[in-house]
């Protein structure tokens, strides 16, 4: 029980991890994701279903956890039915029984009533030491026992890959409905495995672009509502939005600085499209490029020095980057093709990924800074919109397949593919949000 | 530019232009009786689409509103005026030559019509980024309201607007569709 005290983890009054919804409206459709590739040695792990209040729960927290594992690719979990036990605390574990069926990982939890929600109580051991590797109490309301399950398969994913875990964040992306002839656009926001999936603006004009605010409070994307390109600044949890661009000629491809308060841009009121920094608070602009050739998709470097961009001023679209405070732009993509474009570093800023094209085929690529090494990750024709989990390990993007737009994700090492599709919906441009604080 | 258009002004008589068809003779409002000829333009003289009007022999814009295009050839089928989608190359905001005639009838109708004003759309394939195409939809807009004005139409009549990818033609993920797909469209 000390154990447990000393670390414990509070996230009673979280609703949607701090997003408080004015009126949330769940999307009809529930995302599914099948790992289509993994890696051969996945870390065999049981978690036996915990011990539930009488009354049950509204969420099946261990298959949460099961489902989370198991999807990271990382992770072979044991089938219920082939356990030889189902233990809910440390000393009813039988660690021979385990041992001999060679699972290396083991996690018991229960969870309990409260007079708030619920107390979630868990605990992961290594059954060949026989020991607990870590043990936590988790507080949760109701409604966010989603989000506290990913919690847990965080804590559990840290503690045996030494790497922080994803499960516990989010992501937003467009789908795309048809009505009869008519489409219907929608920004939805969900967790990271795709569920809790909540619209956050609908219409009937094209949205594009939405990317996640750093502080992961805000979004930002660009609608057609009015007609022409527009960007739009929208508060996740008040649902108010704030038009930030809607100048002459295209207003598009926002992208955050890493403190939030600016947004790089591409705007052609002035001309062709050109990448401009505006700062929110005080809505000035400053101009970044000046050429007579597309600059377009900036992205902030993790430290807020530099951006990258696409232009098109050597005869083909190539990743550029030039200096926030001004200076001349350094072409990073040599002899790496006819078409790269739509890039964004990774979070400690080694790495870029962004589209690349080679024979017809669009696909996405990640390019090693320090040794201008570029590994192409995927084999479809049609993929694009790349972005990074927050720990740099996975990255979302856009594939074609069937002749529909729909998620995929695959790891920055190329081991890993997987799959994530809502029926009846086209689904694209993913942004994958920041770790929740 | 200025001195483009001058040139242009004082070349007599105007001569009108109609997509394909040969030759036949069209008589407008004022005495001037003009041959139409046919100015489709042959794959052999594709210029890249770069836009140089004083190249163009036996070539001469109707601009300074006394002759031309009025409402009626807007609504004819036969007239140039009926192409409204200019389809563009791969990764490319020029303007083919082949469209020539049709653009020079627009610029011609505008130039005549000073109270028409016109948006011109750009579209771009899926292939790759969206936002590349967003960007690359208002190039082709842009690159095609340079050359209407440069024959005789009023920057403040052409608004240009970008939809890159996000209003195709086409619904299909072939190549035929995206060729579809890359185009500007003409909206009156």
């Amino acid at each position: 029980m000390k154990k447990i005290a000393q670390a414990l983890l509070t996230i009673a009054g979280l609703n949607l991890a701090g997003l408080h919804l004015a009126s949330p409206v769940f999307a009809e459709e529930v995302m599914t994701i099948e790992i289509t590739e993994g890696v051969e040695n996945a870390t065999p792990i049981a978690i036996v279903p915990f011990e539930s209040p009488e009354a049950g729960l509204p969420v099946n927290i261990s298959q949460v956890v099961t489902d989370d594992l198991e999807s990271s690719g990382y992770f072979k979990t044991m089938p219920v039915t082939d356990m030889p036990s189902q233990p809910n605390d440390f000393k009813s574990i039988m660690f021979d029984d385990w041992k001999r069926m060679g699972m290396d990982n083991l996690v018991v939890g229960k969870a309990s009533e409260t007079a708030s929600g619920y107390a979630i109580e868990f605990r992961l051991a290594d059954v060949y030491k026989g020991s607990q590797l870590t043990g936590l109490r988790v507080m949760s309301k109701a409604s966010s026992l989603r989000f506290a399950a990913h919690q847990i398969s965080d804590v559990i994913y840290e503690k045996l890959t030494g790497e922080q875990g994803v499960f516990a964040t989010r992501i937003t992306y467009i789908t795309v409905k048809k009505e009869g002839k008519k489409k219907r656009y929608h920004l939805e926001m969900a967790d990271a495995d795709g569920s809790n999936p909540v619209v956050l603006f609908s219409t009937s004009h094209p949205i594009m672009s939405p990317v996640w605010a750093p502080n992961g409070h805000q979004l930002a994307y660009v609608s057609f509502e009015e007609g022409n390109s527009a960007i739009y600044v929208q508060n996740i949890s008040t649902g108010k939005r704030q038009m930030v661009a809607s100048g002459r000629g295209i207003n598009s491809s926002p992208a955050w600085s890493p403190d939030s308060s600016k947004l790089a841009m591409t705007l052609s009121k002035d001309g062709n499209p050109e990448i401009y920094i505006k700062n929110i608070r005080t809505n000035q602009f400053t101009r970044i490029t000046n050429n007579r050739a597309i600059d377009t998709e900036a992205a902030f470097s993790p430290d807020g020095r530099n951006l990258v961009f696409t232009s098109n001023r050597g005869g083909s679209p190539q990743i550029y980057q030039t200096p926030v405070s001004g200076g001349s732009a350094q072409r990073l993509t040599f002899n790496m093709g006819k078409y790269n474009a739509g890039a964004s570093y990774s979070p400690d800023g080694k790495m870029l990924t962004f589209v690349h094209q080679s024979n017809g085929a669009y696909q996405i690529a990640v390019l090693d800074l320090d040794y201008q090494q570029l590994t192409v990750l995927t084999d479809a024709r049609q993929d694009e919109s790349p972005s990074f989990a927050p720990n740099g390990n996975m990255i979302i993007y856009s594939t074609n397949r069937g002749h529909r737009s729909e998620l995929a994700a695959v790891s920055v090492d190329g081991k890993i593919h997987k799959r994530l599709t809502i029926r009846g919906s086209e689904v694209r441009d993913p942004d994958w949000g920041p770790f929740v604080r | 530019m200025n001195t483009l258009l001058k040139s242009i002004t004082l070349i007599t008589p105007i001569i009108l232009l109609t997509g394909c068809g040969g030759s036949e003779s069209i008589t407008k409002s004022n005495e001037t009786v003009a041959t139409v000829e046919d100015h489709s333009i042959g794959e052999g003289n594709l210029d890249n689409g770069e836009m140089d009007v004083l190249d163009e022999e036996a070539t001469t814009y109707a601009v300074d509103g006394a002759t031309g295009y009025d409402i009626s050839d807007l609504n004819d089928p036969d007239s140039p005026l009926s192409i409204r989608v200019i389809y563009f190359e791969y990764d490319s905001s020029a303007v083919l030559a082949d469209y020539r005639p049709a653009v020079e009838a627009h610029a011609a109708y505008l130039a005549n019509n000073p109270g028409t004003v016109i948006t011109l759309e750009g579209h771009a394939d899926e292939q790759g980024s969206r936002e590349y195409n967003l960007a690359l939809g208002e190039l082709r807009a842009k690159s095609l309201k340079q050359q209407m004005v440069l024959m005789g139409a009023s920057p403040e009549q052409i608004t240009t607007v970008s939809y890159g990818e996000e209003r195709p033609a086409e619904d299909a993920h072939d190549d035929e569709a995206y060729s579809l797909n890359r185009r500007a469209e003409l909206v009156y």
